[in-house]
């Protein structure tokens, strides 16, 4: 690139990492992974009352190739959870990924056999919402807590920023 | 009425018949494990009993004939039902009721699941809510509530074998001759509706085999959200067990908590005041309405009906207005309580829920009048997904499923509870049992739950909303803060649990989607002993891959739709 010239690389880069960030944080793609109850109330968070495209995240995907916010509302269970990974991976980079409460996050208050004790055993995660369900309210706050993040992320595949978790993780 | 069924079997079997006891009215009858399809298959017959209603297992861990398969049978015509149990020791099989109703073969995958009893002659015994990788059997007494096992990879339900085999029989249907050209099983395409897929409601599966846009053959898998709801509730209180209601059918709480709540009630014996009474089945209502709009406005956005879907979720936001009032949440609701509810109604409440209903009329009447005669939705939904009337009491059928096929089975009517005596109201019904039959009789039914509502309205009484027992309700919060019995019965009701009498009952309901029962044993201590949900989505999910065979892919979406299965209810 022409601009470049006579200006240090480090400069350069952080400018860049501002626009795209900037750029990627307004213009987030979710898809829904809803399987239990919460995915009742994302409907509700995404219809014209509270209306979720207000903040940026307008157009919410069925297809993982076209989306790059995974939204994991309800609960996981062990039999679910293969099929949770493959659909993460089939999500083009850079990807997020929001549980949405606390089912998806912790396994909530199903701590039994069948039930995997959070998203983060499987798939990197990066915003936790909390509530059984969540208000729509709460799913924005934590929708804007993940742009925050965003902005400060490098301009790097998520593979990078979870990597080495993930290969702790298997 | 029920007890001329157990009079018939020991007249007719004998000494077959090992015992027969009547648990607050449900009579249960002990059967030598060698006559057992014979005295299911007489009941069958013989005395109108059509249904096998449902499977339950229960484990005793010190008794040597370890294990309960008890099979509950009842008819759709009169208020008869009957539970049939056997007893077998660990390893023992038990011979499968396929032979007379194909609603065993997914209840008793489950008690081979849960509880690793086999069943001899049973075509596809495999697990069902638990996955394929799975060692041992979670609903016994000594598998740990929180040990879980962790799956790498998904199940396919058709071999090579099978899809070679789809292709043949489709290729013998279309050219019986043997000329033409033969589907070989390359032509198939095998596709996966499910679990995560946009088009099912929830994490349901079927498999289909595909030629061309035609469901050769099709597999239909569970599972995917198992919660371990009995287990679950094994672990806890009686009275702990009610937000984990809430959580089974999640578009219908409030039924969920009312049904449980009055099984429990059974148990114990006692009866809420009439004020309780009316108030649950205001709530019991307003729970079936939403229910219904939800089913009602999905089904029709599968078949690319988006406006109606404004119509009903307006409506629905509404009605969630009302419930979020009563009780702070909208799915959530966690309102009953054994023995009366947690709270009383708000003040204006019964203005909201007049003027709502009022919206809930002009909107039905909106839906029809752009449904009734429209072309495309005819197109999409008559004679589509129909099931006869034998078929569906074959499969266990309830609720507007099986009204659409013209059977006036409803549990207010034939079982009333909580004064349905009392009210005036009509069964709507349907005749050909299609997806077309399915929305209508829902949308006449929200118009009865209307009527009821302002019925109950009128007559709603002052007094208590509920029972005057320290043992079962919680002290008012002046008695726990003032008063040192108040907080000892606090402290005992919450750490103890209530102490429910030692025994069985069998509590339902009508819900949203069908008979929705608990199936209730207690040893008398504060915890259940088990408890075994009765969910109506199971029976019909059951005949899903049925429904679909043969027809359109396309079809098997709206045909899901209008259903109505829950995830959460179906795989507990
Ligand atoms: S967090 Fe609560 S509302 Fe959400 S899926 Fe879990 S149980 Fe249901």
């Amino acid at each position: 690139m022409a601009i470049e010239s006579g200006q240090s690389n480090s400069a350069l880069t952080t400018r860049l990492q501002q626009a795209v960030n900037w750029g990627r944080k307004y213009s987030l793609w979710p898809i829904p992974y809803g399987t239990a109850c919460c995915a009742i109330e994302f409907m509700a968070s995404v219809s014209s009352y509270h209306d979720l495209s207000r903040y940026g995240a307008e157009l919410v995907r069925f297809s993982p190739r076209q989306s790059d916010l995974m939204i994991v509302a309800g609960t996981i269970s062990y039999k679910q959870a293969p099929i949770l990974k493959t659909i993460y991976a089939q999500m083009c980079e850079p990807k997020w990924v929001i549980a949405m409460g606390v089912c998806a996050s912790s396994g909530g208050f199903y701590k039994n056999y069948g039930t995997l004790q959070g998203t983060d055993r499987v798939i990197p995660t990066d915003m936790y919402v909390a509530g059984c369900p969540p208000t729509p309210e709460n799913l924005f706050h934590g929708l804007m807590k993940l742009q925050d993040k965003i902005d400060r992320d490098g301009i790097v595949s998520s593979e990078d920023r979870h990597g080495a978790r993930a290969r702790v993780e298997g | 009425m029920s007890e001329r069924l157990v009079g018939a079997l020991r007249a007719e079997f004998g000494e077959a018949i090992l015992d027969s006891d009547d648990h607050r009215g449900d009579h249960h009858v002990t059967v030598d494990k060698g006559r057992l399809l014979d005295v299911l298959g007489h009941l069958r017959h013989r005395e109108g009993c059509g249904m096998l209603a449902d499977v339950v297992g229960v484990d005793y861990p010190d008794r040597p004939e370890r294990f309960d398969v008890i099979y509950y049978l009842r008819s759709v015509e009169r208020p008869e039902q009957i539970w049939v149990r056997t007893r077998v020791e660990e390893g023992e099989e038990v011979p499968s009721a396929t032979a007379h109703w194909r609603s065993a073969d997914w209840h008793e995958r489950e008690v081979y699941d849960l509880f690793g009893v086999p069943f001899s002659g049973h075509p596809d015994l495999r697990r069902i809510l638990c996955h394929h990788e799975f060692e041992g059997h979670a609903l016994r007494k000594d598998y740990p509530v929180e040990l879980g096992q962790e799956l790498q990879e998904t199940e396919k339900l058709f071999s090579d074998h099978d899809v070679a085999r789809a292709a043949h029989r489709a290729s013998l249907a279309q050219n019986p001759e043997g000329q033409g050209d033969e589907i070989a099983a390359t032509d198939l395409l095998t596709i996966n509706l499910g679990p995560s897929h946009p088009a099912m409601h929830g994490c349901l599966r079927a498999e289909c085999l595909l030629d061309g846009e035609t469901i050769v053959d099709a597999r239909a898998e569970i599972g995917y959200l198992h919660r371990c709801f009995e287990k679950e509730a094994e672990d806890h209180t009686w009275a702990a067990v009610m937000p984990y209601t809430d959580r089974l059918n999640y578009c219908s709480p409030m039924l969920n908590n009312v049904i449980y709540a009055e099984a429990v009630e059974k148990l114990i014996g006692v009866e809420v005041p009439e004020r309780g009474q009316v108030i649950r089945v205001i709530v019991s209502e307003l729970s079936r309405i939403i229910d219904h709009l939800v089913c009602v406005g999905t089904n029709l956005v599968d078949m690319g009906a988006l406006t109606m879907y404004w119509y009903t979720f307006n409506v629905r936001e509404a009605m969630y207005q009302i419930i979020e009032g009563l009780c702070g949440s909208r799915l959530t609701t966690n309102y009953a309580r054994i023995g009366g509810l947690s709270h009383d109604l708000y003040p204006g409440f019964e203005e909201e829920v007049r003027e709502k209903l009022k919206m809930l009329e002009e909107s039905i009447h909106d839906v029809v009048k752009l449904a009734a005669r429209n072309r495309i939705f005819l197109d999409r939904a008559v004679g589509v997904g129909a099931i006869s009337r034998e078929d569906a009491i074959d499969f266990g059928f309830t609720g507007p499923a099986l009204r659409a096929c013209g059977v006036e089975y409803d549990a207010r009517k034939m079982h009333p509870y909580l004064g349905y005596e009392d009210y005036d109201f009509d069964i709507p019904t349907g005749e050909d049992g299609d997806t077309h039959a399915r929305i209508m009789v829902r949308m006449a039914e929200m118009i009865q739950s209307k009527r009821i509502i302002e019925q109950a309205l009128d007559r709603l009484p002052d007094g208590p909303i509920n029972v005057d027992d320290a043992s079962v309700i919680l002290p008012p919060k002046e008695q726990v803060y003032g008063s040192i019995e108040g907080v000892m019965n606090q402290f005992k009701l919450i750490y103890e649990g209530i102490q429910v009498p030692a025994g069985t009952a069998y509590g339902f309901g009508e819900g949203g989607n069908g008979e929705l029962g608990f199936y209730c044993i207690s040893d008398g201590t504060g915890h259940p002993y088990r408890i075994k949900v009765r969910p109506p989505c199971f029976p019909i999910f059951g005949a899903y891959a049925h429904l679909i065979r043969g027809g359109m892919i396309s079809d098997a979406i709206a045909t899901l739709g209008s259903l109505n299965i829950i995830a959460g209810e179906l795989d507990r």
